[in-house]
Formats: structure tokens, C-alpha cells, sequence
């Protein structure tokens, strides 16, 4: 085991015009590690995770991936954007899910899973056909493979969605409310795939109002509030011993809708 | 009128005359189509590309074409061409010039609002996965594009089939040039009118049918 963590970000900052939605966000996620982003709408963690994935462009600041810059090379004034060929090599070690599930509307479950395997990583298609289905069993749909995203509920294409980002066998996965969407009878499916998947060891940063969950496979949370990160910790002493009154009524908000989660 | 007798004989010693000016008629307007969505497509991305010396020459384009009418460009070109010494064309080859550049007019609409209508959810869950500009516009953008589409794409094709009929006017062997050329040399002008406009008729029910499967073989987008 080496000591550099997989993903590690200083001081990164973001503006939409005028408006600093990160200011300076220091964050480390280490191999197997479940790191989850908790705070009010508004706080920045989904555009932070957007950064990672450089679905959006951090101003300041750097992400390393295994300890290489994400997105940029140089520094200062001197800092350039890598080309989209670089930044795409870049995004396939990062998988993401959004909230919207995104599936590829006229692909097949499979075909929806296999289309990076083949064009991205370049794979023959018996093989990724192979990897699709081991993946798309694995989140419980091997028999929904030929169906379109049309013909599946919310929570399977959002499974679905899970099963073609892993199957990328990326560094790092990334949640961004990918349960938000969902119906509240669709939500224990989706996320009993993540924990399965936090369990086997799958490195993941995740954005998630679903503090039970949270608590429970998260081995580190981060509360952000209006762009920084404002504690952080093991769940026990983020959810136990919230040292701001901003955590304490985000906490006591989330503790009214989703009921107690607390030590 | 009511002196009129028919004779449908004449139909009978000219039906293979008739169905191959129809199919030629088929043949130019799906021509001109394919010409068309390529010349539309490499239009509508000059549009969007931002940038105004690609975008300004093709808004003209597209604005001269869509102004003009049809026939005036099969003159301009049959015509005017030679002008140019470009005589390299022969009349059917000017007609299918002429009526690609006017598809591509269209289509560079059809395309145009159809690149602009795909969620951009699509291009981010792409770009996720790791692939490049292109491939994310081969195997995501363009396939969703097309299915969004094809309604609009059908209908272009049954007006252009429709349009084959002013080939006539450069002599051009379709099935309304040889309609006049047998009433020409017949004046059996009631049969052979009937039996084009049920030509045409037909010819354009069996298209639309044929393409509305194919929309229905394609409707995995709501």
C-alpha cells in the first residue's frame, strides 16, 4: 500500500459568474474508502463532484487522481486544460451516476452497459456482452437485458446506470442523489446495490440526502456548507457530536423527514 | 366532357413506360434525400458551431434556397451551369444537384432543432464513461437525433418525391414528363392524368406506410 490517497482535492474553487460556489474545498478519499457529502441544496457538493469528473471546471486549486492532475496541467499562470482526448482518458478511471439515471435511451439495458466497454476500453463485443451481463445480474436484471430504458422503472434503470458505470472497472465511483429521483418504494433497491458494491471494497464518493444510509456505509462524511467544508469525520462524530449550529439544524431538518439516525 | 369515351388501352401499351418513370421519379427523390441529410447534417453543425464565418454562409444558404422556388433553381442550375462551363452534368444529374441542395436546406432545419433538442444528460453520461467528442456525437447524439427525427425525415421524403414531378420542366424522363409525352402523341388526356395521379397516390401511401414502420421499429424514445 502506497500513502497517496486515490483522490485528493486542495483549495478548489468554482464560480458561476459571480457566484463562488466552492470556496477552497480540501477533500482525500483513500482505496475502498466511502466518503459521502452531506449539506444543504445549494452548498456545492454536486457541482464539487461535477469537478471530479470535470463535467464541470474548477478555477483554483487541483484534483489528483492517483496523485495526477485532474483536468490541467501546469500551474499558476501557466495552467493550461488538457485536451479532450486527455480529459476523456481522464473521466473513463471515473465512473459517475446521476440523478436522473442519464441511460442512453435508444441502447438496451446491455447495450447501454457494453457501449463504453467497446468504444471506450475497446473491448470485443462477445467479451463485453460477458461483462454486461455479469454486471447487469449482479444489480439484480439479467433478465431486463433487452429491455429499453422506456420499459424499466426508475429504480432498474438506475441500477442499470450503476451497472454501466462499475463495469468500467473505474478508480472511483461517484453518486450524485442518485436516489432523489426515484418513487420512495424504488429508493431501498438502488441503494442496497451501493452498499453491495461499498462492501466488495469499490472506492465511492457520493452525494446523498439518505443519511441512514449514510450512517450506516459511509466510513467518512463531509458536511459542506455554502462551499466549504465546514466538518468532517467518522459518521459517529459527524451525526454524533455536530460541533456548528448550521450541522445541527441541517441534521435536525433531515432528522424530521427521514426519521432517527443518530448514535 | 360527356362526349368523352375512355379508352384505357392507351395505359395498357404505355404501363412500362409509366412504372419506370415512377421508379426513376423514386430513385431521384431518395437520391436527393441521402445528398440532402448529409449536406443538412454538416449545416446544422455549422450552425451550432458557434463560430460566424462557418455559420453566416450557411444561414445564407439555407435562407436563398428555402426563398426560392423549386423550380426557378432547376432552371438556375440546368442553365445557368453551362454559363459557368460547368457542362459535365447531364439533365437528370442537374435535377438531382438541384433538388439535394434544396433537401439540405430542410434537413439543416430538421437537424438543426433536432441537435438542439437532445438533453444534454445524454452527452454528460457519455462523456462519463470516457468517450471522446466524436464518438459521443456518433453513438449517442446523432442515433437519438435520428430517431427524433424521423417523422420529419419521412415527410421530406414524400414532399421531394412529390417534387420530382417539376423535373419535367428540363425534360428530365419522370413520370410527369412522360405523362405529357404520351399525351402528346394520344391527347388520351383523362386516362393518362387518372392513372399518374393514382400513381403518385399510391406511390406515396406505400412510403409513408413503409416509414411509418419504420418510426414505429425506431419509437424507443418517450
Amino acid at each position: 500500500m502506497t500513502d497517496t490517497p486515490l483522490l485528493r482535492a486542495r483549495g478548489v474553487r468554482k464560480s458561476f459568474g459571480q457566484v463562488e460556489v466552492l470556496k477552497g474545498i480540501d477533500l482525500t478519499v483513500r482505496q475502498g474508502q466511502v466518503v459521502a457529502l452531506i449539506g444543504a441544496s445549494g452548498s456545492g457538493k454536486t457541482t464539487f463532484l461535477r469537478c471530479v469528473n470535470l463535467l464541470e471546471e474548477h478555477d483554483g486549486g487541483e484534483i489528483l487522481l492517483d496523485g495526477e492532475p485532474v483536468g490541467y496541467r501546469g500551474e499558476g499562470a501557466a495552467r493550461r486544460r488538457l485536451s479532450e482526448a486527455r480529459v476523456s482518458a481522464q473521466r473513463a478511471r471515473i465512473g459517475m451516476v446521476f440523478q436522473q439515471f442519464n441511460l442512453f435511451p435508444h441502447l438496451t439495458a446491455e447495450e447501454n452497459v457494453m457501449l463504453g466497454l467497446t468504444k471506450v476500453l475497446g473491448k470485443d463485443r462477445a467479451e463485453a456482452r460477458e461483462t454486461a451481463g455479469h454486471w447487469l445480474n449482479r444489480v439484480g436484471l439479467a433478465e431486463r437485458r433487452g429491455h429499453y430504458p422506456y420499459q424499466l422503472s426508475g429504480g432498474q434503470q438506475q441500477r442499470v446506470a450503476i451497472a454501466r458505470a462499475v463495469a468500467m472497472q473505474p478508480r472511483l465511483l461517484l453518486f450524485d442523489e442518485v436516489t432523489s429521483a426515484l418513487d420512495p418504494e424504488l429508493v431501498a433497491e438502488v441503494l442496497g446495490v451501493m452498499q453491495s458494491l461499498a462492501e466488495s471494497g469499490m472506492t465511492m464518493l457520493l452525494v446523498s440526502h439518505e443519511m441512514l444510509f449514510v450512517r450506516d456505509v459511509a466510513n467518512h462524511v463531509v458536511f459542506m456548507d455554502q462551499g466549504k467544508v465546514a466538518q468532517a469525520g467518522p459518521p459517529r462524530e459527524v451525526f454524533g457530536r455536530p460541533e456548528s449550529e448550521r450541522l445541527k439544524n441541517f441534521l435536525g431538518r433531515m432528522h424530521g423527514i427521514f426519521g432517527h439516525f443518530e448514535e | 366532357m360527356i362526349d368523352y369515351h375512355f379508352d384505357w388501352s392507351v395505359i395498357a401499351r404505355n404501363w412500362d413506360s409509366l412504372l419506370g418513370a415512377l421508379l426513376l421519379g423514386l430513385e431521384l427523390a431518395v437520391i436527393s434525400l441521402a445528398i440532402g441529410c448529409v449536406i443538412g447534417l454538416a449545416a446544422a453543425y455549422a450552425r451550432l458551431s458557434g463560430r460566424r464565418w462557418l455559420a453566416a454562409p450557411v444561414w445564407a444558404y439555407v435562407e436563398f434556397i428555402r426563398c426560392t422556388p423549386l423550380l426557378l433553381l432547376i432552371f438556375f442550375i440546368y442553365f445557368g451551369l453551362p454559363e459557368f462551363d460547368i457542362t459535365f452534368l447531364d439533365k437528370t444529374q442537374s435535377f438531382v444537384l438541384t433538388l439535394s441542395l434544396y433537401a439540405g436546406a430542410y434537413m439543416s432545419e430538421v437537424f438543426r432543432a433536432g441537435l438542439a433538442s437532445i438533453p444534454k444528460q445524454y452527452v454528460e453520461a457519455a462523456k462519463a464513461i470516457g468517450m471522446r467528442p466524436w464518438q459521443r456525437q456518433r453513438y449517442v447524439v446523432l442515433p437519438v437525433m435520428f430517431r427524433i427525427t424521423l417523422p420529419s425525415i419521412s415527410n421530406n421524403l414524400i414532399s421531394l418525391f412529390k417534387d420530382t414531378s417539376l423535373a419535367a420542366a428540363i425534360a428530365v424522363p419522370e413520370l410527369t414528363f412522360v405523362a405529357r409525352r404520351i399525351n402528346a402523341d394520344t391527347f388520351r388526356v383523362m386516362e393518362v392524368w387518372l392513372t399518374v395521379s393514382a400513381m403518385y397516390l399510391v406511390a406515396t401511401y406505400l412510403i409513408a406506410t413503409l416509414l411509418r414502420l419504420l418510426e414505429r421499429r425506431y419509437a424507443t424514445i418517450r
